[in-house]
């Protein structure tokens, strides 16, 4: 028998056209997204070399970050405007098939590509844009690159890589009922730190994550970006077969059986070694909030704001105080006790039908809380468009969110979605970094549940006490 | 994309991890289409109050550091988003090198496709480096063939960079024509494997 592997080794070895000493491997690209605000100065690139894209059917593209969520073919803004013709302009020239605005297949990158069935087992898989780690939980490798390697794959569908180090994320026993696949990633990042994975593949193992649905485990790759990994997967399995079964690009009949068994081969070996593990208790973790201007900087809901004295090793005493200075926010208090003026539902990270399915139970027949705007951005025109059928749109609006259009929105507030400066969002987004939001915006990463909860009582609840106690 | 062999220049210290590309060029300077031009916005918030004025306690503003052409930070330099805006914004404002105790992985690729040089050393060396560029005007070398950084006043570091990427900054290549050399093997994989 060959050397036990990894999924990861598995997948880079099955990629490699070109190997020479003292290089990167030249590892071949199986499907490149794009969206409008990495790509322009790539095609601009190909133009001036006289370059063409070599592989378009192994290239789609979509509008995500820039449009309007809202009355969405009026675009004020005329350099966005400009920005998404110029992708149109793009794909026209270079072939690429393109889900505009005006297309039903239109969403953020890294859910329609999954929706679609572009995002399969076993393939490599980039996009000009970090949270790609998402199409991971197909056990696929999914990395973010810059515009530069963006025009390279266009060019030669290939990408000079030196083979990843690996690393098993294990997160054993299970998760507690009501608890997320945010809260997790949230509690391995608040542990971890936000450098961990820097340098590393992660795969996430263990009986939590099997337990875990396609779209929760599309959550946790998604944030391998905030542990520092470029790429984050999960072994693919039969709740991985289930869901890819009957979307528009896979394959049908025998020849998707035939792809089940080659994907059930990708599957990491039992006696593989990595190069590096991890290990968290599924059954320690509670509903997170986070506190702070990064991910790390997160606590469960049950308790107090961290003060500088306390600091551990991946924030600083310096760090804290300039993240409660900026938060606006005081050491020792319950997070439970701070008050917020937004909330955010949306984003590549929680923005699937099922994410919304669950905030909506949190909602239905209550009223979202006095001062507080609250909205809901599906992920993708067809998730809006499920969610319509399914009511859950008016279980919304008649609470008082505001039910919109696909797009990234108020994940990074580049349209009209905005927090204001020195307001507080409770958001289910993937970064909370300064500004991240608008220019002095305060934001809390949670989970759809906790950020219904929190629409409802104006603050931060435990959404599980709240589940059983209606208001 | 110009080569770049040894350099001499003005350092400029910030002394903070985790200064994420969001932080070096927030989002709403990401709409233009063009690579030029992002130099006027780099860390803009951070610059600038909500007026559009220079804030006086942020140091970049400090004229003391015009001219600028070697930034110095700590831990996981150019974290979050993968923007090559960030590199673009940093080399139109005029940096060459940027030297940090670690960096995030795509942003560190992103920086050497553009020819900005970026050099890794560790904790002690760059909080060494920040010190000395907080008092008067400090100015360091790099030469990047024999892989060190060096001062006039004796701080001497040598540093660590894969053969492929120190080769491709020296040279000043075009990665996808080097690429293409190979296109019989990625026309072959094509054909039986892809
Ligand atoms: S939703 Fe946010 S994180 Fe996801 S792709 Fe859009 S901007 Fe990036």
């Amino acid at each position: 028998m060959s050397k036990p592997k990894t999924i990861i080794d598995k997948i880079w070895d099955r990629h490699v056209v070109h190997k020479e000493e003292n290089k990167p491997d030249l590892i071949y690209i199986d499907l490149q997204l794009v969206h409008e605000v990495t790509s322009p100065q790539a095609f601009e690139g190909l133009r001036m070399k006289g370059r063409r894209v070599r592989r378009p059917d192994r290239t789609f593209a979509t509008m995500d970050h820039n449009v309007p969520t809202i009355a969405r073919h009026i675009i004020n803004d005329p350099i966005s405007k400009k920005q998404m013709e110029t992708l149109q302009k793009n794909c026209e020239e270079f072939e690429v098939p393109l889900a505009d605005i005006n297309h039903p297949d239109q969403g953020i990158v890294h859910v329609i590509g999954p929706e679609l069935g572009l995002t399969q087992p076993g393939k490599t898989i980039v996009c000009g844009d970090s949270h790609t780690s998402t199409h991971g939980a197909f056990g696929a490798l999914a990395f973010g690159i810059g515009t530069s390697e963006v025009e390279h794959v266009l060019a030669t569908q290939t990408l000079w890589q030196a083979p990843p180090k690996t690393m098993n994320v294990k997160v054993n026993g299970r998760l507690s009922p009501a608890i997320t696949a945010k809260d997790l990633i949230l509690a391995i990042i608040a542990k971890f730190g936000v450098r961990f994975g820097t340098g590393y593949v992660l795969e996430y193992t263990g009986e939590a994550i099997r337990d875990l649905s396609m779209e929760q485990r599309m959550t946790i790759c998604n944030m391998s970006i905030e542990a520092g990994a470029r790429a984050g997967l999960i072994s693919p399995d039969e709740t991985t077969f289930n869901y890819l079964k009957g979307r528009r690009h896979v394959p049908k009949d025998e020849e998707f059986d035939q792809a089940v068994a080659e994907w059930s081969a990708l599957a990491t070996d039992a006696e593989a070694t990595y190069d590096a593990m991890v290990e968290i208790d599924a059954n320690e973790v509670e509903p997170q909030v986070t506190w702070g201007t990064n991910p790390s900087m997160c606590i469960p809901v049950s308790a107090t704001i961290p003060a500088p004295e306390s600091a551990k090793t991946d924030a600083s005493k310096e760090e804290i105080e300039r993240a409660l200075e900026y938060m606006g926010l005081e050491a020792n208090k319950p997070i439970s006790s701070v008050t917020i003026e937004h909330v955010f539902i949306g984003s590549c990270t929680n923005s699937r039908i099922s994410d919304l399915r669950r905030a909506a139970k949190v909602v239905e027949g209550k009223t979202v809380h006095t001062g507080v705007r609250a909205m809901v951005v599906p992920g993708s025109q067809s998730v809006k468009l499920v969610a319509e059928s399914e009511g859950l749109d008016k279980v919304f609006t008649e609470a008082g969110f505001e039910w919109r259009d696909a797009g990234c929105s108020m994940c990074l507030a580049m349209n009209d979605d905005i927090v204001p400066p020195g307001e507080r969002c409770a958001s289910t987004s993937n970064r909370n970094f300064e500004g991240r939001q608008g220019n002095g915006a305060r934001t809390h990463l949670v989970s759809p549940e906790m950020a219904a909860a929190a629409a409802i009582e104006g603050r931060f609840v435990d959404v599980r006490t709240y589940l059983t106690t209606p208001v | 994309m110009e080569p770049i062999r040894k350099h001499k220049g003005l350092v400029y210290p910030i002394n903070r991890s985790n200064i994420d590309t969001d932080q070096i060029i927030p989002k709403q300077f990401l709409k233009r289409i063009e690579r030029q031009g992002f130099g006027q916005f780099l860390f803009y918030n951070w610059r600038f109050d909500d007026d559009g004025n220079e804030r006086s306690d942020f140091s970049l503003n400090d004229t003391k550091y015009d001219g600028a052409s070697i930034l110095v930070a700590g831990e996981n330099f150019g974290c979050g988003s993968s923007r090559e805006h960030a590199p673009w914004a940093l080399q139109d404002y005029g940096f060459k090198v940027i030297i940090a105790s670690s960096f995030a992985d795509i942003f560190y690729n992103n920086c050497v496709k553009n020819g900005i040089l970026p050099i890794q050393l560790t904790e002690e060396q760059t909080s060494e480096l920040v010190k000395k560029a907080e008092g008067e005007p400090f100015t360091l070398s790099v030469d990047l063939e024999n892989q060190v950084v060096f001062d006039d006043a004796g701080f001497e570091a040598s540093f660590e960079i894969i053969n492929y990427l120190r080769e491709m900054l020296l040279n000043g290549w075009d990665e996808i024509a080097v690429t293409l050399t190979h296109e019989d093997k990625i026309s072959t994989f094509e054909n039986t494997k892809a």
